[in-house]
């Protein structure tokens, strides 16, 4: 995706920038460009739109450039950026809000296995109150590439088990309710 | 001296050295800890992503269990750590949170294990726990993200060069390196949805911790420590080098200085061997 080289074709709308600043709380319209977002980030080199882009993107109102994007995606969450932002935006938590957006809006996504990951994750917590670290490989690996993905996982699982790193059954809590109505509520609130 | 502790989920499983190293060290330098009942996931790297709320009342849940006791509250993984300081700003805020409903007092600090150990135990005390001093072991400390990051959320002093490990592996006897990558991404969570990704991101740690003059790399968070010491055989592989650097957990290294008999079966679960370079040192 090229946003660079949409800068004369495109007509700056506000619409998208206030949206993503009022669910984030952050004042993206405070960002000049210096860069040093991306500068500092260590997976530019995967990433479709560099970061200081993808917040200018913001600021035009390139709602599905940014929402379609790698970026949002292969993001690793260090909070480099947000910690050297000069002007305090969270760029890290911009980050999360857009692939919220991403997944609410229903946006197809470049990036199949990240949503996949976090998904499977949230699932073994919602099930247990605690994450369980053999459920969520094997969710994940099925969800992703069925049986070859459990193939190639399997081989680290097992070099993992005879390390005794494996913890074969997840626990029991007493606290699993609670849990679960976190997420349900959740639900609710995303359907409303 | 008391405090309460929140272990976090992966000390349960890829991370159980860091958990046992942990807490027999604690109990040799006589802290008590109080493990939160009940405890549960913190929402680490998915709630957040997934949903701002959901992500602080999944953390926000086990803070207020830790403000009912009111002591310190101890977490040795730093996304938990990150995930419970973000939830801490907002009860202090006073803001509502999903399924909590309860009147926060807030008297009470959550710390990371590496400043924990740092500050709670003066350098005298630690000093003469030493049996076996880790003279002659060249390391580097490396910390990660999200122990220092964001620093107005963790508070942390030196965002960018924590010291921390640094001081306490000296205090030990170790050489500790200077190097630029301490605070450096590992890739997380990448490792299973863009491996090729997080694999550059390891080697580049590991050439640079060897670069610095490093043996081995001390580590204090259960993701690090799994990314930067189970993927060394596939970074060989497809680089064609022989990356072999012991990653070790600086409550393992605490448990060797002080003579402790099970630091053995810690290092047993490593997947890159670490008792070759103990041995050689004559430290094992």
């Amino acid at each position: 995706m090229q946003v660079g080289g949409l800068a004369q074709t495109v007509a700056p709308n506000s619409i998208f920038r206030k949206q993503v600043e009022a669910l984030s709380g952050e004042t993206i319209s405070a960002c000049f460009q210096c860069e040093k977002c991306t500068n500092g980030c260590p997976v530019t080199i995967a990433m479709d739109i560099a970061p200081h882009k993808l917040i200018r993107s913001i600021h035009l109102g390139l709602k599905d450039e940014v929402l379609q994007s790698d970026t949002i995606w292969v993001c690793a969450s260090c909070e480099t950026c947000t910690t050297r932002c000069p002007n305090d935006i969270d760029i890290a938590h911009v980050m999360d809000i857009l692939r919220q957006l991403s997944r609410s809006q229903g946006v197809k996504d470049s990036q199949k296995n990240v949503p996949l990951f976090h998904s499977a994750f949230l699932t073994s917590v919602r099930w247990y109150g605690r994450l369980h670290e053999m459920t969520m490989a094997v969710i994940f690996a099925l969800k992703s590439e069925g049986m070859t993905g459990l193939a190639k996982q399997a081989n680290m699982g097992v070099e993992m088990m005879r390390k005794g790193k494996i913890k074969l059954f997840p626990s029991r809590l007493l606290a699993g309710r609670q849990v679960k109505a976190m997420f349900r509520q959740s639900e609710r609130r995303q359907k409303t | 001296m008391k405090i309460s502790y929140y272990p976090g989920c992966s000390l349960d499983g890829t991370a159980r050295e860091y958990k046992e190293s942990l807490e027999s060290v604690a109990k040799i330098l006589g802290i008590e800890l109080e493990e939160l009942h009940d405890w549960t996931c913190c929402g680490a790297s998915s709630g957040h992503v997934t949903s701002d709320k959901l992500g602080v009342a999944l953390a926000a849940r086990n803070v207020v269990i830790a403000d009912k006791i009111g002591k310190d509250l101890l977490v040795p993984c730093a996304a938990c750590f990150l995930r419970l300081k973000t939830a801490e700003k907002e009860l202090k805020a006073g803001n509502q949170i999903e399924g909590i409903s309860y009147k926060y007092q807030g008297g009470f600090n959550i710390k990371h294990s590496t400043t924990f150990f740092r500050e709670a135990i003066s350098e005298k005390v630690l000093t003469a726990r030493v049996k076996k001093p880790l003279y002659g072991l060249n390391a580097v400390c490396y910390y990660g993200c999200l122990v220092t990051r964001p620093p107005k959320i963790t508070g942390a002093k030196n965002p960018e060069d924590p010291q921390d490990m640094d001081e306490l592996m000296t205090i030990l006897g170790a050489s500790v390196k200077n190097w630029s990558y301490k605070t450096d991404c590992c890739g997380g969570n990448l490792i299973l949805t863009h491996p090729e990704i997080a694999r550059n991101l390891i080697k580049k740690l590991l050439d640079m911790a060897e670069e610095a003059g490093a043996d081995c790399i001390i580590v204090g968070c259960p993701m690090c420590q799994s990314n930067l010491d189970t993927r060394q055989k596939e970074i060989s592989r497809d680089n064609g080098g022989k990356y072999s650097i012991p990653i070790f957990y600086f409550t393992e290294l605490m448990g060797l200085a002080f003579g402790e008999p099970s630091t053995g079966k810690w290092l047993n679960r490593h997947l890159t061997d670490t008792k070759a370079l103990l041995k050689q040192k004559g430290l094992l």
